[in-house]
């Protein structure tokens, strides 16, 4: 669906992205991480034939940005940083502009805006000034714009962007249900949000891409499996000396002790949680709970761009 | 054409769901009714014709001044708020982006030469006026409304702050209507060229009542080459 090639991206003496290159199948979705001013945006913006390349190929569903920028903009969804609505017109009014901009057939526009409606679960403000609504539905709204034409390809910039929590995860069930139908690529700093949605990520740091792969191409590819979190029933000091035996083991914390119940983080170099299962139970030590740490992107994240662990 | 009339719909839509184009509007028909009150009117007595060209040269100047405000937001805005990214990705091509905008802005500039009607109305009332002498100083009116919302889109295209872009469009009409006094201070043949540049020069026979195709086109030339150069400016936007 995209490939790049040696993309670059310069704001006059200033290199935004550098010889930037990466290929997007039909139907991923993508996670593209990387610090403020790591170059997500214009990365982006590219794609969306917002801005032209200064050097390097693009190609999106066998078009070129440069060449065929028309073509590809019948194809894609683009949802900026900041979505681009029309304060006063009400949500129906909007869609029904975009839809017509996109090329919608006219017969065909009121179902499509119906059907964005409903992905977004907006329906119910069909009729509201886009200005009175919150900002988890103007976000709505944008993302609504970005798919009521149907692209093959949607692009969406920092789509949790100033969401609180529970728009968040509203946000991200929204963009789950768009899987299978579209191709996806979504930048966001918010690491556990993309975990959940993406199947693969791009990670990039000033202007360059640094790592990419799955969670687990990317966390092999540092060498650690990250750290794992451990309930269990025992005694503390020989529980954790025995895990200090596996193979693997990095270092271990105890992060809370509360009578026999402890719960432990382990640092691992690789994938070692059947080992330590195998430890405890062949010590005959009661295994709760053995997990991936909550933030084990976060810490795969910090590791790409700085170089330590979270 | 179907994309510039989608824009155009759009942002009279705009116009008309705001406050500010109706006090502009407003503001523009309180001043044009007291420069017809205190100057077109009052004084010595006068040929219904003269208070009729009286009423269309403050009507030109005061058009003007709208214009600029009413097309200072056109670009601007939309880099503001961000809006322009919808329609940078979107499949229409930079030229409907500006013709769809002009429209929009020239049929609501229309809005305010319709209010300023009562005034020739009243002169036909108390007086004799010929109808074509009122149809041709309204089309001058157009055609100077027309080039300078032009010239406003090309500097609301320049920036992203609507007042910069208010005062740059601003000097490039005073600009355009100074032309003359840099043509006394020149030799020939520029005192013709400058002297040509000059908008009122050209507006002066449509408030007589007379049309020429020269001065017609010299309203459409200014008003393409500044459309032309907003286009420009909106392309160069991509490369940056």
């Amino acid at each position: 669906m995209i490939q790049v090639d040696g993309l670059s991206k310069y704001y006059g003496e200033h290199a935004a992205i550098r010889g930037l290159s990466f290929n997007i199948q039909s139907g991923e979705v993508v996670g593209f991480l990387g610090l403020n001013g790591a170059g997500k945006s214009t990365t982006l913006k590219v794609l969306g034939c917002v801005l032209l390349p200064t050097a390097g190929r693009v190609i999106v569903d066998g078009f070129d940005v440069t060449r065929d920028p028309h073509e590809i903009r019948k194809r894609i969804g683009y949802l900026p940083d900041t979505p681009p609505v029309y304060d006063e017109m009400s949500v129906g009014e909007y869609l029904t502009f975009v839809a017509k901009l996109r090329g919608v057939p006219d017969a065909n526009v009121a179902s499509a805006v119906a059907d964005a409606e409903k992905k977004t679960a907006i329906t119910d403000k069909h009729d509201d000034v886009i200005a009175s609504l919150s900002h988890g539905y103007r976000q709505r709204v944008g993302l609504a714009q970005a798919l009521v034409h149907k692209p093959k390809l949607l692009i969406l910039d920092e789509p949790t962007g100033g969401l609180d929590p529970v728009q968040i995860v509203e946000m991200r069930e929204v963009i789950k249900g768009l899987k299978g139908e579209h191709t996806v690529l979504v930048s966001s700093h918010i690491l556990g949000e993309i975990s959940q949605v993406c199947d693969r990520y791009l990670v990039i740091q000033g202007g360059e891409l640094i790592a990419q792969g799955t969670e687990a191409e990317l966390s092999t590819k540092l060498g650690s499996g990250g750290p794992i979190e451990i309930d269990c029933i025992g005694a503390a000091g020989p529980t954790i000396e025995l895990l200090k035996k596996v193979d693997g083991v990095v270092d271990i914390t105890l992060v809370k002790l509360d009578g026999q119940n402890l719960s432990l983080h382990v640092d691992a170099r690789s994938e070692i949680r059947p080992a330590l299962v195998k430890a405890l139970v062949t010590a005959d030590v009661p295994v709760v709970r053995v997990d991936r740490a909550a933030h084990r992107l976060e810490n795969i994240f910090l590791k790409l761009t700085h170089g330590k662990d979270a | 054409m179907n994309n510039v009339l989608l824009i155009a719909r759009r942002e009279l839509g705009a116009y008309l769901r705001n406050l500010s184009g109706y006090v502009i509007i407003a503001v523009l028909l309180f001043l044009d009714g007291l420069a017809f009150n205190a100057f077109a009117v009052q004084g010595a007595a006068k040929k219904s014709s003269e208070v009729l060209a009286d009423f269309f040269f403050f009507t030109s100047g005061i058009g003007m001044a709208g214009a600029i405000f009413l097309s200072m937001r056109l670009i601007a805005e939309e880099r503001q708020t961000g809006t322009v990214q919808l329609l940078y990705s979107s499949p229409i091509h930079d030229r409907e982006i500006v013709a769809g905008k002009f429209l929009a802005a020239l049929a609501f500039l229309c809005l305010f030469f319709l209010g300023t009607s009562y005034m020739p109305a009243l002169v036909a009332v108390y007086g004799k006026v010929s109808l074509g002498h009122v149809l041709a100083g309204y089309l001058g009116l157009v055609l100077v409304g027309a080039s300078s919302l032009a010239i406003g889109l090309f500097g609301s295209s320049l920036t992203r702050s609507q007042v910069v872009a208010a005062v740059g469009s601003a000097v490039m009409c005073i600009g355009l209507t100074m032309c003359w006094l840099v043509a006394k201070v020149v030799d020939r043949p520029f005192t013709d060229i400058i002297t040509g540049l000059a908008w009122y020069g050209h507006f002066d026979p449509f408030k007589n009542g007379i049309v020429h195709l020269k001065h017609v086109v010299y309203f459409a030339l200014v008003t393409f080459v500044a459309l032309f150069a907003a286009t420009r400016v909106l392309e160069a936007r991509r490369w940056r």
